[in-house]
């Protein structure tokens, strides 16, 4: 059987028989892999506790006719923090659950990769609130996937904006003349949440932003998942479960 | 596909949890060959333990009555509640006779991607035992793993805004090992769980 060494982020694992696990990572070069730890649920397992979910780890892999197998794992960031609070654990869960759902095995996405760790590492720095960072990474992630919630330009026909009609449908705020009839306008600062958080980049501000702008926060927070749910096609089971101000 | 019982058989196993498709297969067929009072006997104890067997109201251990044994000894020290997952964590935990205080089984722990929050466990059982009984410490015995400590953490709050002393399970090194052998979590862990000892 052929090995191969990968970097990657765990994103769940599961029980499997009496001591293993089967895991799915995040991987530099190999997009979505899944495979399998034996022994891991023993204590002093070699393994120990490497291979929990949010971890960042170097690993060696034999590849498998369906699981590959685990022999080796060295941590690079543990993001313990993380696992460690239950707000921020929870906003975890609905970073790696979208990741595990959008990426496919054997398709690398190294965009992908790094803005879970970007949202991991957000969690990890301890914000009062995560969940304004959930939001921020459902769009970006959307946009990286070929999703993006434009506010800029009309996401119709590309007119310069800031547009104030909001469209899940549409893909993003649109232009009045492209907007059906009846389209709601929103508040100009829900536009501006929005676009502040799908722009990737940083995350140091988003806290501010959310403290400062409840209520556009919230409406850009309903808008993202249900721009995720309908471009993605994708039911976040997680997403409920992260505690909101 | 087989034909008829056996299939029947084959599909039933392999709902349980950790059998696959191979191993339902496997067991379907020792099962049709062995000897029919030993293949009686699991029918039976199937049948028994369905029968029989329910959860305890108060702790949500497994019992044979409404009450389970644990929950109606005298002996018991009120004032301990140590919560777990999954009753199998209180024989696991009865088996070190360290512990003598009471149960409290959540029935899972929480699991946000796989959907299970808070109000899926018996967590409000929880908070009304807290009332009606004299507890002083509440020991928080959920897994070393992501959910556990999801669920560690969502008590640990919940129980400070109770004003209900909480203490959670040390975790380290396993008896036994070498330092030198330990991951670097469980080895940070240890560190950060360290204790006094002399003066
Ligand atoms: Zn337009
Ligand atoms: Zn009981």
């Amino acid at each position: 059987m052929p090995s191969y060494r990968d970097q990657g982020v765990v994103l769940r694992t599961y029980r499997l028989g009496e001591t293993d696990r089967i895991v799915h990572l995040l991987t530099r070069g190999r997009g979505k892999v899944r495979a399998v730890a034996k022994g891991v649920r023993r204590p002093g397992s070699r393994f120990g506790g490497r291979l929990e979910a949010y971890s960042l780890v170097d690993l060696q892999l034999h590849e498998g006719r369906n699981l590959d197998v685990v022999t080796q794992a060295e941590l690079l960031t543990a993001h313990a923090e993380v696992r460690a609070d239950y707000a921020r654990s929870a906003a975890a869960a609905v970073m790696v659950e979208l990741a595990d759902q959008v990426v496919q095995e054997g398709e690398a996405e190294p965009e992908v990769l790094e803005l879970l760790l970007a949202g991991l590492g957000a969690l990890a720095a301890g914000p009062d609130d995560p969940s304004v960072f959930v939001d921020a990474y459902l769009l970006r992630l959307a946009g990286l996937v070929g999703f993006p919630a434009t506010a800029a330009v009309c996401a119709a026909c590309q007119a310069p904006g800031p547009h104030v009609f909001l469209s899940v449908r549409a893909g993003g705020a649109l232009c009045p003349d492209c907007a059906p009839a009846g389209t709601r306008a929103v508040d100009p600062e829900v536009v501006a949440s929005l676009a502040q958080l799908a722009a990737i980049g940083e995350w140091a501000s988003l806290p501010r932003l959310a403290r400062e702008h409840p209520v556009a926060r919230r409406t850009a927070a309903a808008y993202a998942r249900a721009f995720v749910e309908h471009h993605l096609d994708r039911r976040l089971r997680s997403y409920e479960h992260v505690p909101r101000p | 596909m087989y034909e008829g019982a056996v299939q029947d058989l084959i599909d039933e196993l392999g709902r349980l949890p950790g059998i696959g498709p191979k191993s339902a297969q496997r067991i379907a067929f020792h099962l049709l060959q062995t000897d029919p009072t030993e293949a009686r006997r699991l029918a039976d104890a199937i049948t028994r333990v369905k029968a029989t067997m329910r959860f305890c109201v108060q702790c949500h251990n497994v019992s044979q009555a409404e009450h389970c044994r644990i929950c109606l000894d005298p002996r018991r020290d009120d004032t301990l509640l140590c919560v777990v997952e999954e009753p199998r964590d209180v024989v696991a935990i009865e088996r070190t006779r360290e512990f003598r205080g009471r149960y409290h089984v959540l029935g899972g722990a929480i699991s946000p991607i796989d959907g299970i929050g808070p109000d899926q466990l018996h967590i409000r059982e929880l908070v009304l035992r807290l009332d009606a009984e004299p507890v002083a410490e509440v020991i928080l015995a959920t897994n070393p793993n992501v959910e556990g400590e999801a669920t560690a953490s969502y008590l640990s709050r919940l129980l400070a805004t109770l004003e209900v002393r909480a203490t959670r399970l040390a975790s380290g090194l396993p008896v036994g090992g070498d330092l030198d052998y330990a991951d670097e979590v469980t080895l940070g862990r240890a560190f950060s769980g360290r204790r006094d000892v002399g003066i």
